[in-house]
């Protein structure tokens, strides 16, 4: 977990998101709220739930990619956000998915919620390009 | 360096059905939340179009080996501009959530090149607007993303809110709400 908390990139750490722990097999993503993340006044920017869902897919595919993870680039191909209820001023989660890890695509969806799982604020799903490193 | 204001209080609700000014409102933005904190402006806007730009910066980086801007904050840039085009087409602010938004990552963005990003609004019916739009790093015609995105029209009534004081921490795994 360390080495994934590791890879959290300078745009994550800037969001105040970090990992923690696993939750089903995935990595589990916390945003801590800040006026970073507000939109309209008193919720949570939609660009910043795309990006924490973002995030949590990504760290899911290197999580799943395990020791072949070092030996590939991963990149974003699209993603595609489906918007279910605003978000409010708390912490919010994010788990990705792997649904397919391919040799060269990976198709990954992941959920943000807040104080209830089963009332998840955004889905999405994203494909990604792995390429291997030269 | 970064003089994002971390509270939250003070921001003025913007009135429903109010005369709709992109230059005024790009303003606004700048100053409040995400998009003062990530540094969106407001470049130019026409009858059904608003164009945003969004600097490259360290902190905004996605990939450190290569510098190349985080996917997020160029989501959160198309989510702007195309969520104003549709204001810029209805002439009026009405308050609007967004329902889906798409984005295709034609390539990667260059280090160091600040983003804009082109949008409209191309259809507007009573309650749904459809958008689309284009991000670039300078070259409209070399696109670094491509939108497409619905937003629905809502109740001016709890569209925004007084921000809550922080309570206890919610559990990430709870499955029922109290």
């Amino acid at each position: 977990m360390t080495q994934l908390t590791d890879r959290l990139p300078p745009y994550a750490r800037a969001m105040g998101m970090r990992i923690e722990g696993l939750l089903d097999g995935s990595p589990l993503l916390v945003m801590d709220f800040s006026d970073r993340a507000m939109g309209r006044p008193g919720y949570l920017h939609g660009g910043a739930i795309a990006g924490l869902l973002e995030i949590a897919a990504i760290m899911a595919l290197h999580a799943e990619l395990g020791e072949e993870d070092s030996r590939v680039r991963i990149k974003p191909v699209n993603i595609s956000v489906e918007y279910l209820r605003g978000g409010v001023t708390v912490e919010t989660f994010a788990r990705g998915q792997v649904i397919r890890a391919g040799r060269r695509i990976a198709n990954v969806r992941a959920e943000a919620w807040q104080t209830d799982r089963d009332k998840p604020l955004a889905s999405c799903w994203m494909n990604f390009l792995l390429k291997p490193k030269v | 360096m970064n003089s994002t204001p971390e509270s939250s209080g003070g921001r003025p609700s913007i009135p429903p059905d109010m005369a709709f000014d992109p230059s005024r409102f790009g303003k606004f933005m700048m100053k409040h939340g995400h998009t003062g904190f990530i540094g969106m402006h407001y470049r130019d806007h026409g009858s059904n179009w608003v164009e945003l730009g969004l600097p490259w910066r360290e902190d905004l980086v996605g990939d450190p080996e290569t510098g190349v801007l985080a996917s997020g904050p160029i989501i959160s840039l198309l989510d702007n501009a195309t969520s104003m085009s549709v204001w810029a087409l209805r002439g009026a602010f009405r308050p609007q959530v967004t329902l889906d938004l798409r984005v295709d990552y034609v390539r990667a963005a260059t280090p160091g090149k600040a983003i804009v990003a082109w949008a409209e609004c191309y259809q507007l019916k009573q309650s749904m607007a459809f958008v689309r739009g284009i991000a670039h790093d300078g070259d409209i015609a070399d696109p670094v993303a491509h939108a497409a995105g619905i937003f629905i029209q809502v109740e001016a009534e709890g569209w925004a809110r007084a921000p809550e004081s922080p309570t206890s921490r919610p559990s990430p795994t709870s499955g029922t709400e109290a």
